[in-house]
């Protein structure tokens, strides 16, 4: 890391100047200020930054700070992360998602993250609702919530992400609250301070398509025990969990994926010798 | 049809497992050590093992790019599985087949009534040398009938096999010795022409590994992909070098993440790339689309085979141009181009990665299964000077505009880590500043910059492979190339010149250099492999033709062949 790492840093420097599109009183605002103070905390430059996120609300937030930043289309932000980090380990690199971008159309590349265990921080913004498109259910909604594309409730049973995360070797596993923005700017510090694939839920309210979710605020709660590091007591306790324990809930100690270390650069004619006779 | 005197084919058949491909490529090896050059290609069904292999061997004193009309020689090791290549191989009428008789019998449509017969008992020598194997008895059978000199036979052996042991080795050259005393009292019809006295240093190489050496000629250090026939030996040669290199190459969970990642690893400043085939391209047309819009470089192979949907893995057709060149929503200029034989795609996928670097976009390049699992001989290829460099911006105080529009439509792109030049790649339709908008003036804005930068570029000589005179001109693409000048020199022997216009850049299209290769002639001879005439009408779409063009056109994996050309050319009145 270069000198300017250890200049001290505001929340503030992180944030651009562009106005955000959400709704007044969306959870994400709360989701943006605590990258912001995450990064602030970590006193990462700016430049040494790399946000990448996918398709809908949560996932317009690159645009509204001031790293580096990629928008890619639906679904794929995990992998196109996974590039960045491998081919320059060099910079730090988080993902922000939500529940259809993250676990409904990614998520085959979610699982495969996990297992791949690229050094990179996952912040998947989760409201249980499709906010861009005008609220269709995702992959987190409760079976019997009611919208226009399915009367009545889709009568599926939600998606635990926790537990697919942890079940697929994410070295790093917790939830946040966006309504509390300072302990969730923490959380995401110490993920991205975790080595290896680390994974944060945040609970972010949509208060146009989920008013419901307003008592959320209400509902939120430490987790009763410290986080462990043995993935079957992990295991029990996230197939136990309220859906609303807040903190971390799992730190792995896996070795993250990088390229093996190998004698350096070499002369194409090396590669060439082969095909000649 | 013994119109070609100066070659040798060979067809060698057997089950898949058998070790035939083993064979035509230890076969090849020979006879280019010999001094001849040869071309190997494979036609195998779908099974690893227990269907079908046809190792296509043909040789000559001169370079060979494709095969002509039939096989002076048809040798197998059993005969199970054959009658499934018998619209694909033709024995010619003063051919030779060699075949085991306790292996089923030749398929009568491959073999006509005035071909000679041998029998090459390897079953039955298996069972008497249960350490042979049937495929090293085919070896020396098919060695003796093309008079490779023993020595250089047994170095090859040795090269391949050696590292077995002793004992292997032993086996291996009984086995051979066997099969060529089982064919002593044979000859075919014609005898090879005399090798290359001094063909000097020469490769052996497959258009795969061309491809994957192009790419690291050109640059490229990162690739991420998703195992596919007939694509993944692009990626298996690949995956040692590049971390000996540096570089790093990721088996991703799927297409759509390999080519994300790509996408990745070349925003952060890594030229990229990935291969793949048909299936695998139309999982990836969505985020090709995204490079196109955010202006991030990229190289896809896809190495064709037949088509639609999971069509025919294994063999060769030229059905995708179709989804390289329209296959991306929206208005997304992109660059396409087709290797046209074994080193050509070494050239056209260096090519292709500087061309993705200096005009930051993605870059489709279009092999197909023929080339990609060809295996020839070729002179050793220049070092050119296609290295990929990026348009960088360096250290881009206030400001900074990703997406400005310039004189040329390549804006300066910064890299992640340098100061100042932050910004967001983005899909979503943005401002010169890369902010995302819905604006009807930007929109416009930006996508006349990502068109104009295409097509403003100076392409130079490499558009197109342009060779002959005369008024009547073959026009194809890819891996027809070769087999179209082939069919040029068998018209020139029958008193006509005409020329062969092959473009290499399929996309963007080049309206002024057609028209001046154009100038002149009066018939045209649209020589393409698909069903639905894709090459022809991307030529109606873009190009002036002559009233009199005729089109001879079929879907793979019947390899359209020299003689049926030239014929074309000949024939008075098609439709």
């Amino acid at each position: 890391m270069n000198a300017t790492t250890t200049l001290a840093c505001k929340p503030g420097d992180y944030k651009s100047d562009v106005k955000p599109i959400w709704c007044p009183g969306c959870g994400d605002y709360h989701v943006l200020l605590a990258f912001a103070r995450a990064f602030a905390e970590l006193g990462r430059p700016a430049q040494e930054i790399v946000l990448v996120s996918g398709i809908g609300c949560s996932s317009r937030i690159p645009a509204y700070m001031s790293c580096y930043g990629f928008h890619g289309i639906h679904g794929r932000s995990l992998a196109v992360a996974a590039g960045v980090k491998i081919a320059r380990p060099d910079l730090t690199v988080v993902v922000a998602s939500g529940d259809g971008d993250g676990y409904s159309i990614g998520g085959n590349h979610f699982i495969h993250a996990c297992r791949r265990n690229v050094d990179i921080t996952y912040i998947v913004m989760d409201n249980r609702i499709y906010g861009m498109t005008k609220g269709q259910p995702s992959p987190t909604t409760e079976p019997d919530f009611d919208t226009a594309l399915s009367p009545g409730g889709t009568g599926l049973r939600p998606f635990n992400p926790l537990v697919i995360a942890l079940a697929s070797g994410a070295n790093y596993v917790a939830r946040a609250f966006a309504g509390n923005p300072q302990e969730a700017g923490a959380l995401i510090a110490d993920a991205i301070r975790h080595p290896g694939f680390s994974f944060v839920e945040v609970l972010s309210p949509c208060v146009t398509y989920r008013p419901d979710q307003k008592a959320w605020k209400e509902r939120v709660h430490p987790p009763p025990v410290e986080a462990t590091d043995d993935p079957a007591r992990a295991a029990r306790r996230l197939m136990t969990d309220d859906g609303f324990n807040i903190g971390v809930l799992y730190r792995g100690n896996r070795v993250p994926y990088g390229p093996r270390a190998e004698a350096v650069v070499e002369d194409l004619a090396q590669f060439e010798a082969e095909f000649e006779f | 049809m013994a119109d070609d005197p100066v070659s040798v084919s060979v067809a060698l058949l057997g089950s898949g497992g058998a070790g035939v491909l083993t064979t035509g490529q230890l076969l090849l090896e020979a006879l280019c050590r010999a001094g001849w050059n040869g071309l190997l290609t494979r036609s195998v069904g779908p099974q690893i093992r227990g269907g079908e292999a046809a190792a296509l061997l043909r040789v000559s004193a001169q370079p060979v790019e494709c095969h002509s009309g039939g096989f002076d020689l048809l040798l197998a090791i059993d005969w199970r599985n054959a009658a499934r290549f018998d619209s694909e191989i033709a024995l010619h009428p003063d051919g030779l087949v060699i075949g085991d008789p306790a292996g089923g019998e030749a398929p009568a449509a491959m073999v006509p009534a005035s071909a000679r017969r041998g029998d090459l008992r390897c079953a039955e020598l298996c069972r008497l040398h249960p350490e042979w194997r049937a495929n090293m008895i085919a070896l020396g059978a098919a060695a003796r009938l093309l008079a490779i000199p023993s020595e250089i036979l047994e170095r090859v052996i040795d090269n391949r096999f050696g590292h077995k042991g002793e004992a292997a080795m032993a086996a291996n050259l009984a086995a051979t010795r066997a099969g060529a005393e089982a064919v002593a009292a044979f000859a075919l019809a014609r005898a090879l022409p005399p090798a290359l006295a001094s063909p000097g240093k020469r490769w052996l190489i497959t258009g795969n590994e061309a491809v994957g050496l192009g790419a690291l000629r050109g640059g490229v250090r990162f690739a991420a992909a998703y195992p596919i026939t007939p694509a993944s030996e692009i990626l298996e040669w690949l995956a040692p070098k590049l971390a000996r290199v540096g570089g790093s190459l990721v088996q991703a969970e799927d297409e759509l993440a390999s080519v994300n990642m790509i996408i990745g690893a070349s925003y952060g400043g890594t030229p990229s790339l990935t291969a793949t085939s048909g299936p695998g391209l139309s999982l990836m047309v969505e985020s090709i689309g995204l490079a196109t819009a955010a202006e991030v470089p990229i190289v896809v192979v896809d190495v064709m085979r037949g088509g639609p949907s999971t069509g025919i893995p294994t063999k060769s057709e030229q059905a995708d141009l179709n989804i390289a060149v329209y296959g991306l929503h929206g208005d997304a200029p992109h660059l396409v181009i087709a290797p046209q034989s074994i080193p050509d795609c070494l050239l056209s996928t260096q090519w292709a990665v500087f061309l993705a670097e200096a005009l930051q976009s993605p870059v489709i390049v279009l092999s197909d299964q023929f080339l990609g699992q060809a295996q020839g001989a070729i002179a050793r290829p220049a070092d050119i000077a296609f290295v990929g460099r990026r348009l960088r911006a360096q250290s881009a105080g206030g400001a900074y505009r990703r997406y400005a529009i310039t004189g040329t439509g390549v804006s300066p792109m910064a890299i992640p880590g340098t100061a100042g030049g932050q910004y967001t790649a983005d899909g979503l339709t943005h401002t010169e500043r890369g902010v995302p908008t819905s604006g009807a003036l930007d929109h416009s804005a930006q996508l006349d910059k990502r068109c104009d930068k295409l097509e403003q570029y100076d392409y130079g000589q490499l558009w197109a492979t342009l060779e002959g005179e005369g008024d009547t001109a073959v026009l194809t693409w890819g891996s027809l190339t070769g087999v179209a000048r082939e069919a040029l020199t068998l018209a020139a022997n029958r008193g006509v010149r005409a020329r062969l216009i092959a473009p290499r850049l399929l996309a963007p299209t080049r309206p002024a250099a057609m028209r001046a290769a154009l100038v002149g002639v009066r018939r045209v001879v649209v020589v393409e492999q698909s069903h639905g005439a894709q090459f022809h009408k991307y030529l109606r779409a873009h190009y002036d033709l002559p009233a009199d063009t005729r089109v001879l056109q079929r879907p793979g994996p019947l390899t359209i062949r020299p003689t049926e050309i030239c014929d074309a050319l000949f024939a008075e009145n098609v439709a």
